[in-house]
């Protein structure tokens, strides 16, 4: 598997320091689970902020070292043993999920056994409640050489391919690849013929418009 | 008359109980536990360039400590790593955190896992400072989430390893650092500053480009431009 479609590194540093709200923290965490290649970025970021964080101006700390020394002692909490360094678990590997983690546990289980919701037109959705207040996280399943519903976005989307791929216009999305779009792109994405396109898509969370007439026109555009 | 006290609920099982004042960075749309990037978005560092001075313990000898931590639970070496790492991860919680007990709980916190963990630190993923700095940052993002934080997870039967060879992982290690370090030395100072902001301020790019006033796609640029570098760096050296 060949990943070509990567987070950007503006996206990358933003999750390296652990800022990220949860529905992109979400799609960011899974892509990684896929791509060796970004995890090396991250690694090198957080080997740029270890060394930002010798440069820092020290500030005094409250506590003496004997007082840390009782309440370390105090708490006998467990110590943990060496990594084994074993890697994945070489049993159990019977059938891959399509969903890795972070996402499969986010869901609750793989796809087979999730409750799709009928979109029209064969397409199928999840919606994915998180409690981060400003991001729209869902699971879409586009039919086989269908276009996936027309939708209107403000702000970043980012769309996470976990089976089956899609071609945007210009590009082929397959699994582990994420596209990062903005208002600025307009793209009609459209499933390829071979399976069904499964993927995790994340947006901002629609803003609530005082406009009745918005009101009245936004689940029209929300797909 | 009735009189009604109310009482926010502390999960007993946390060791920090933090109430939350939630200033926010002007396009953030929720109230957020982190100190808001105003005034003047100042990260406080030592002066200009990342300098060879100013560093009292070198990775080499931090690592040998946190070894000697880990194998022989040294309480001598972990004062040595206290007395360097508390006060810095003092500092990285007190940016962040809006108040200095909430940031000296943290520190705290990182210091004891830092105890507890040290076996676990592998000599060939990276240096000391770096290993810290993911403790404490992760320490950070738990106490203010309400769900378990979202990680990968290598034991994953759909997580996909990386099919490089491994490096000879200790020496190799050093020698990355080492180049990171003298790269990073020579990054210019606005993209230098980027990235303390990215790492020890909770903003957005949106709010950075603000209050530096400039336009979001710099700061993009900036960000992108010292990691291409950074990147540069360690390839050259293979």
């Amino acid at each position: 598997m060949t990943i070509r479609h990567h987070v950007s590194d503006e996206l990358l540093i933003d999750y390296a320091a652990g800022t990220l709200e949860d529905g992109w923290r979400l799609a960011v965490a899974t892509h990684l689970a896929l791509c060796p290649d970004c995890r090396k970025g991250l690694s090198l970021m957080e080997e740029a902020a270890g060394q930002l964080l010798e440069e820092i101006t020290p500030e005094p700390v409250a506590i003496s070292f004997n007082r840390l020394r009782q309440r370390i002692l105090a708490g006998r909490a467990p110590v943990l043993p060496a990594a084994s360094g074993a890697g994945p678990a070489a049993s159990g590997r019977v059938a891959s999920p399509v969903l890795p983690e972070p996402l499969r546990s986010y869901v609750g289980d793989d796809v087979k056994n999730l409750k799709w919701k009928s979109l029209g037109r064969g397409a199928y959705h999840i919606p994915i409640a998180t409690d981060d207040g400003t991001t729209m996280v869902r699971l879409l399943r586009i039919p086989a050489g269908k276009a996936v519903p027309e939708h209107g976005h403000g702000g970043r989307e980012l769309t996470l391919v976990l089976g089956g791929s899609f071609h945007d216009g210009e590009e082929l999305f397959a699994r582990g690849d994420l596209e990062e779009a903005d208002t600025s792109v307009q793209h009609q994405p459209v499933a390829t013929p071979d399976e069904d396109c499964i993927c995790l898509a994340v947006t901002d969370a629609p803003l609530k418009f005082r406009s009745w007439l918005v009101r009245l026109v936004q689940p029209v555009l929300g797909i | 008359m009735v009189i009604r006290h109310t009482v926010d609920a502390v999960p007993a099982c946390m060791t920090i109980a933090i109430s939350i004042p939630a200033p926010v960075c002007p396009d953030t749309p929720i109230p957020r536990p982190w100190r808001d990037c105003a005034p003047g978005l100042v990260v406080n560092m030592k002066r200009g360039r990342m300098s060879e001075a100013a560093r009292d313990m070198t990775p080499e000898e931090a690592r040998a400590l946190l070894e000697a931590v880990g194998r022989d639970r040294d309480m001598e070496a972990f004062e040595v790593l206290f007395r360097h790492y508390g006060p810095r991860v003092k500092a990285y919680m007190a940016h962040l955190a809006r108040d200095s007990g909430i940031a000296e709980e943290l520190m705290q916190e990182t210091m004891i896992a830092v105890w507890n963990k040290a076996a676990q630190f592998e000599p060939g993923r990276g240096n000391v400072s770096n290993w810290i700095f993911t403790i404490a940052r992760n320490l950070r993002i738990d106490t203010y989430r309400k769900n378990r934080r979202l990680d990968f997870d290598p034991n994953d039967p759909a997580f996909v390893p990386d099919e490089s060879p491994p490096a000879d992982a200790v020496f190799e290690e050093l020698q990355e650092a080492e180049r990171l370090r003298s790269a990073m030395a020579v990054l210019p100072q606005e993209q230098l500053e980027l990235l303390r902001l990215s790492f020890f301020n909770d903003c957005s790019h949106t709010s950075i480009a603000e209050k530096l006033n400039l336009p979001l796609g710099t700061v993009k640029s900036r960000i992108r431009l010292a990691f291409f570098k950074l990147r540069a760096a360690l390839e050259d050296g293979q």
